[in-house]
């Protein structure tokens, strides 16, 4: 089937009212289902996102939320189920987990910067052994992006020098440097201290400006309001509802929902 | 009557014929060394294998090497081998039996280096799209490398003392050569004396470079300890977060 015909099919999908005619979604997934053991991670989980689309995933810890991400760019397997990346079917075979994968940044809850290199080494790895650029050509690449999550002057640091959330912009940047179509934010501001929340919210808000396709599992529902296109509930390996924000948050069709943003929202 | 010739344990630390000994201390050491970090990395590999009958060999080698003395393993390699018509010069013999024992010791060590390593990493390597080989080289080996120096370090300071043993198979290394001056001249405490000196030296100079090597190793960990707060949840998050 092609893709074509699969997006015309499918006009009430989420909030984006317009179906994206002739266009191949970011990502497609459809009845995807993830076990750990006895424990279903995933179950029966369908989604669409458009290019551009900013989403954001949540629901109660447990939920399927970060097995979800982490499926897009086969960090985890998915058991059952089809996933296409930009039309790109991951279906486990290497070239297509590294196509996808060069297609796609992450930036994890816990930074996963490798300490052992400077802020500049951590994102110059990627362009100069994947995509084959020089030295000078990654440090420049490096630089525009360490100076977009504005801190070009922490460069030469190691990881550990840095604060918290000076981390998480430079595995923003880091991402960023692979110039990936679709990016994807598992909790990217859980571990950070209160104060340092907002500038790594605002780093992420200003990537959603351009026009960045993003999908971020987070709990920060400012965050939520204000950038996302479309929020994804999930609860029990299940994507129990998807709205626009203002329809989600002002009256969630779920009992689950609603109990979770009273839970979350004081 | 007692005595101790000061004098004469100078004359034996000066001694040529001492000296060419302390040579092939060091030559075993650092033959067993490197040949010992091959297979041992070898032995790991197969260890974190999830083939079950590789590590099921590496395990019994493990089990196998660590769990009989060297100096049996000397012996037999040596002595007992050449009844299966299997025969080696006495070096080959001693360094077979060197590289075998301490790849048993590195191998364990090389495990538990990389398995320090969080998680985390290798995601971030595989949503880089690193290759394998890069995310070896690059990623995974330096960490678990400088995790390794400190118990690789008593390891290596261990096998510098046991090529001692190699003595009885009679390789004339510092220990066989000390006994042979203390045959012939019978100055016991002096020729020991000597010896004791020289394993000092060499194992203080291997501390030394130990030091430097941990120190190159830790300059981003040094760094860190400044600020502990900041690093603190980045080592230890790790897989843990699982929504």
């Amino acid at each position: 089937m092609s893709e074509m015909s699969m997006n015309t099919a499918s006009g009430a999908d989420g909030a984006a009212a317009q179906p994206q005619l002739r266009e191949v979604p970011a990502v497609r997934m459809e009845a995807v289902y993830k076990h750990y053991g006895d424990f279903t991670a995933l179950n029966e989980v369908d989604l669409k996102v458009a290019r551009g689309e900013k989403i954001v995933v949540c629901g109660p810890s447990g939920s399927g939320k970060s097995t979800l991400i982490r499926c897009i760019n086969h960090i985890e397997k998915h058991d059952e189920g089809l996933i296409y990346v930009n039309g790109i079917e991951l279906d486990h075979q290497r070239k297509n987990i590294d196509a996808v994968r060069r297609d796609t940044g992450m930036v994890f809850q816990s930074f996963n910067l490798f300490p052992h290199m400077t802020v500049l080494e951590n994102c110059i790895l990627a362009p100069m052994t994947v995509s084959g650029m020089s030295e000078a050509e990654a440090k420049d690449l490096a630089m525009h992006f360490l100076t977009k999550v504005r801190i070009p002057d922490q460069a030469e640091k190691f990881p550990g020098q840095l604060s918290g959330g000076q981390q998480q912009r430079v595995a923003i940047a880091r991402a960023l440097c692979m110039r990936p179509k679709i990016m994807l934010f598992d909790e990217p501001t859980s571990a950070l201290d209160p104060e340092m929340v907002k500038e790594v919210l605002e780093t992420m808000k200003k990537l959603a400006e351009e026009g960045m396709t993003m999908l971020c599992v987070t709990h920060e529902m400012g965050f939520a309001r204000e950038v996302a296109d479309r929020i994804v509930f999930m609860n029990e390996g299940k994507v129990v509802e998807q709205a626009a924000p203002e329809e989600f948050f002002k009256n969630p069709k779920s009992e689950r929902a609603r109990t979770f943003l009273d839970q979350i929202i004081h | 009557m007692s005595h101790f010739s000061p004098t004469a344990a100078v004359n034996y630390f000066f001694n040529y014929f001492l000296m060419k000994g302390v040579l092939v201390t060091i030559g075993l050491t650092v033959a067993a060394v490197i040949g010992g970090l091959i297979l041992g990395m070898g032995i790991a590999l197969m260890r974190m294998s999830s083939n079950p009958v590789l590590s099921g060999f590496s395990r019994f080698y493990i089990w196998f090497f660590r769990g009989t003395p060297l100096l049996i393993q000397l012996v037999v390699i040596y002595s007992g081998l050449p009844q299966l018509g299997i025969k080696f010069s006495v070096i080959t013999c001693a360094l077979v039996g060197l590289i075998l024992n301490e790849a048993a010791y590195l191998a364990e060590i090389v495990r538990s280096g990389f398995m320090a390593v969080s998680a985390g990493q290798r995601e971030a390597a595989w949503a880089l799209s690193l290759s394998p080989w890069v995310t070896f080289r690059r990623v995974t080996l330096p960490q678990a490398f400088r995790l390794m120096i400190p118990p690789l370090g008593n390891s290596i300071n261990s096998l510098l003392k046991a090529t001692s043993l190699a003595s009885v198979i009679s390789v004339e290394e510092l220990m066989r050569r000390s006994d042979m001056l203390m045959q012939e001249h019978f100055q016991i405490l002096e020729v020991y004396a000597a010896a004791t000196a020289y394993y000092l030296i060499l194992t203080s100079v291997w501390d030394a470079v130990q030091r430097r090597l941990e120190k190159h190793f830790g300059r981003s960990n040094a760094a860190k300890t400044r600020r502990v707060a900041a690093s603190a949840p980045v080592a230890q998050a790790g897989v843990g977060a699982r929504a």
